[in-house]
């Protein structure tokens, strides 16, 4: 289990992007493609031959000098960090960048970055939020088949639907192992730390969809063999980490202080689709199809009438989640906007809350060790 | 310093079909007529307008409640109920005046959304913002995606998906909501008005390229588009205000005068400048007198096309009602790419012979904000001008430093000034 932990949190901390640029020397003339938070088609770029690279920050682990010049106080570090990496020379392997519609910010980061590389690939991801199939998703569908062939443009080798298909079943091998892994920490919470989790989950932003497919699946090997340990801790559900990702070392202190996180939101992209797509019909409207109609509720998907909080209320209960911790990153709007809504919700279901707020950056876990030890203790005793 | 606040004409009868406006808004309960909340940015104000229904505008409200200093009351309570410092305090403002009985910049009570229309343009904000008018009302939300201009064109897909969405969802949703049939003539009839009033203050903003310029372009500006961008677009009081101002421009061009600020008309022109970004609403005549004392004027913004860029040319066209109101939707400044946004204020400079830009950084709108620190270098790249940076917020005056601003202001200007003398190009 330690070797492979530790070779995830080098993924982790490899902020120079040595396994990518490894993974391109081993494959001449291949390409890399990154993409940012919240979720972005990984499908395409596999299908284009590409090795598809999950941009999420720098971590703590970045002095942010030049990306802190292009930004005011009141935004929040997410973009900060992954400029840095783009100035500092660390993003150079890549060969492209796709930005989804995540929030005004990532969206304005990607004009940002056509103005800065302009020799780079970069796209902007406009996910539909009509979720009627024959509106945002046939709109999206288009889209999707536009960013296809620029794609293949780029690699050199086209997207047919053939190829699509063949990345699909590819990432639903993915999510199904990342999914499978989420199981086995709900049902073996002591087996499978969050921490690791995270690691295990995280390193697929650096290595080949089917690689990391066989790292879950051996840690959940591992996992399983693991002794049982039965300890008194809260179980708690995280939400509010979907773009920015908390350290490493935040996420430790959440289960150091007296938690075990059943659920979370965080690296939303690699179980976006709870379902498996179909492998049959035309792939490009299977995609639409299922954005429209599979998405999770995440803050920054519109959602209708009614469903506000009915989701997570459902997660809790499937879970077994005792309480929700709300962990958002600072200035996120998606997030801070989303949850005094969702805590109305929860509030009105009486499920017990406590809010924090983090950056990327965040070093001082003290208080917040302190905050989520307290919340832990108030589910015990309740 | 004279306190009085001296309006022009123009002012004097947008502030009437104001309290007109909000006054319709008051009695619309015991009259039976319905609402519909919408944002400002890709409005559908005249689809709205035919079918009778009173359109209602959260920025409006909160930037009027931001004008009179009652927004600042209002986003305490909204974050005393658990809404964070962080986010927007438009939304703040809006749910802290709903709160607390939703009575309006006037004095009068606002109704409650009979139906909210997201218009989801060019602003994530906007989504979460009637998410949680619907959570605190009960209204039900109409969702318009409208897709962002991310490659920094319009591709027929995009505007094919809006006008499917008009179709198939907005008009049964208002057909419903009113009880009356769509009536495209009367929609076109409507869009025709618009047409002409685009026209007028097109040449209106545009009269600013004279010297002197007989208009501020950016702080009376934001009183010429009032009527376009929010409830009157398309009707005829609305034609006959913006006929009204075009006559009082021209009265100023043949008379030589420079534009009329709150505190009398305008010193000598000393400096031309293009600003970027919204204006602080809670300091608005504060800010605009740093500017006007010194003999600034604002040739150009980027704000006032906000709701709307008509400037490049497009004209509301009643020969195509919906294919327009997508275009519309579409093109509004906020739906713009960065570069595009870069390229406007550099044409600006050139076309205005500007001296320089300023950008206003409101903390609350990252949709504006965020990247504004690249646009200010790159504007400076193409243009060869130097442009100057200031932080503030929309309406809440927490966030407005006027010494720091002035400071920020009069240094500008002084460097301007520097470089004339020095016999620099500014």
């Amino acid at each position: 289990m330690a070797p492979l932990i530790e070779r995830c949190e080098a993924l982790l901390n490899d902020l120079t992007f040595e396994n990518v640029r490894r993974w391109k020397a081993e494959h001449p003339g291949r390409k890399a493609v990154g993409w940012l938070p919240v979720w972005a088609p990984r499908e395409l770029i596999v299908a284009a031959g590409m090795l598809p690279v999950g941009i999420m920050g720098a971590n703590d682990r970045l002095e942010i000098v030049k990306g802190d010049a292009y930004y005011q106080s009141y935004i929040c570090h997410l973009p900060r960090s992954v400029l840095e990496l783009g100035l500092n020379g660390s993003l150079d392997v890549l060969d492209g960048m796709l930005f989804p519609s995540t929030c005004d910010v990532i969206r304005n980061l990607s004009g940002m970055w056509r103005i800065l590389f302009p020799q780079k690939y970069v796209r902007y991801v406009d996910v539909p939020q009509n979720p009627d199939m024959a509106l945002g998703g046939r709109f999206f569908a288009d889209d999707l088949r536009a960013i296809a062939r620029e794609l293949g443009e780029l690699s050199g080798t086209p997207v047919t639907d053939a190829a699509l298909r063949e990345a699909i079943r590819v990432c639903n091998d993915n999510r199904r192992a990342v999914h499978d892994l989420y199981a086995l920490r709900v049902a073996k919470p002591w087996n499978v730390s969050s921490a690791d989790l995270y690691l295990v989950v995280r390193a697929g932003a650096q290595i080949p969809v089917e690689e990391h497919t066989a790292l879950i699946r051996e840690y959940i090997r591992l996992a399983e063999e693991q002794p049982a340990k039965s300890m008194d801790m809260a179980r708690v559900s995280v939400r509010g980490c979907f773009c920015e990702q908390p350290p490493i070392d935040l996420i430790r202190t959440i289960e150091r202080s007296g938690c075990w996180i059943m659920d979370d939101d965080w690296l939303l992209a690699w179980r976006w689709f709870r379902e498996e797509l179909p492998l049959a019909g035309d792939p490009f409207e299977t995609m639409a199809q299922a954005f429209v109609s599979s998405s999770p509720a995440c803050p920054t998907m519109y959602l209708a009438q009614g469903a506000k909080g009915a989701a997570l209320k459902s997660e809790l209960k499937s879970t077994g989640s005792e309480g929700v911790l709300f962990m958002a990153p600072s200035f996120c709007d998606p997030a801070l906007l989303d949850q005094p809504m969702i805590q109305a919700a929860i509030d009105k279901a009486g499920i017990p809350w406590s809010a924090l707020l983090y950056a990327e950056n965040t070093g001082q876990f003290q208080v917040i060790r302190e905050q989520a030890g307290t919340f832990a203790d108030a589910i015990k005793l309740s | 310093m004279n306190t009085t606040v001296m309006k022009d004409r123009s002012q004097e009868r947008q502030k009437r079909m104001l309290a007109d406006y909000f006054r319709r808004l008051a009695i619309s309960r015991e009259q039976g007529w319905k609402n519909v909340y919408t944002f400002v940015p890709g409005n559908l104000t005249e689809l709205i307008l035919s079918f009778d229904l009173l359109p209602v505008l959260p920025e409006i409200n909160a930037l009027q409640s931001g004008m009179r200093k009652k927004s600042g009351a209002f986003i305490q309570e909204a974050e005393k109920g658990g809404h964070s410092e962080d986010v927007c305090a438009y939304v703040k403002s809006d749910l802290g005046m709903l709160r607390g009985g939703n009575i309006g910049p006037t004095g009068e009570k606002l109704p409650s959304p009979d139906l909210l229309l997201l218009s989801y343009t060019g602003c994530f904000t906007f989504m979460k913002w009637f998410e949680i008018l619907r959570e605190e009302t009960g209204a039900p939300t109409l969702m318009l995606h409208v897709p962002f201009q991310g490659e920094g064109r319009v591709t027929r897909e995009m505007r094919d998906y809006v006008i499917r969405q008009l179709k198939t969802e907005v008009i049964p949703a208002l057909e419903k909501l009113s009880g009356k049939a769509y009536d495209e003539a009367r929609l076109a009839e409507m869009l025709a008005r618009s047409r002409a009033m685009e026209d007028d203050l097109v040449y209106v903003l545009e009269s600013a390229k004279r010297r002197p310029s007989p208009i501020d372009g950016y702080f009376a500006a934001v009183y010429y588009i009032g009527p376009i961008f929010s409830a009157f677009r398309g009707t005829e009081e609305a034609g006959h205000y913006y006929r009204e101002l075009r006559e009082e421009v021209d009265a100023r061009i043949a008379s030589g005068l420079g534009p009329m600020t709150p505190d009398g008309p305008m010193p000598p022109e000393r400096y031309r400048l293009v600003v970027e970004g919204p204006p602080a609403w809670t300091h608005f005549n504060e800010l605009w007198r740093m500017f006007h004392a010194e003999g600034a004027v604002i040739v150009a913004s980027t704000y006032t096309k906000v709701g709307g860029v008509y400037d490049d040319g497009f004209r509301h066209d009643p020969n195509d009602p919906l294919g327009t109101l997508a275009d519309y939707c579409l093109g509004c400044y906020t739906n713009r790419s960065m570069q595009d946004r870069v390229k406007m204020i550099a044409r600006y400079v050139q076309d205005y012979q500007a001296d320089g830009f300023m950008i206003n950084s409101v903390k609350s709108c990252n949709s504006f904000s965020a990247g504004q620190l690249l646009i200010l270098r790159e504007a400076e790249r193409l243009t060869g001008k130097p442009g100057g940076f200031f932080e503030s917020d929309l309406v809440d005056p927490r966030y407005f430093s006027a010494a720091n601003i002035k400071n920020r202001v009069e240094s500008y200007l002084q460097m301007l000034q520097q470089r004339r003398a020095g016999g620099v190009s500014a």
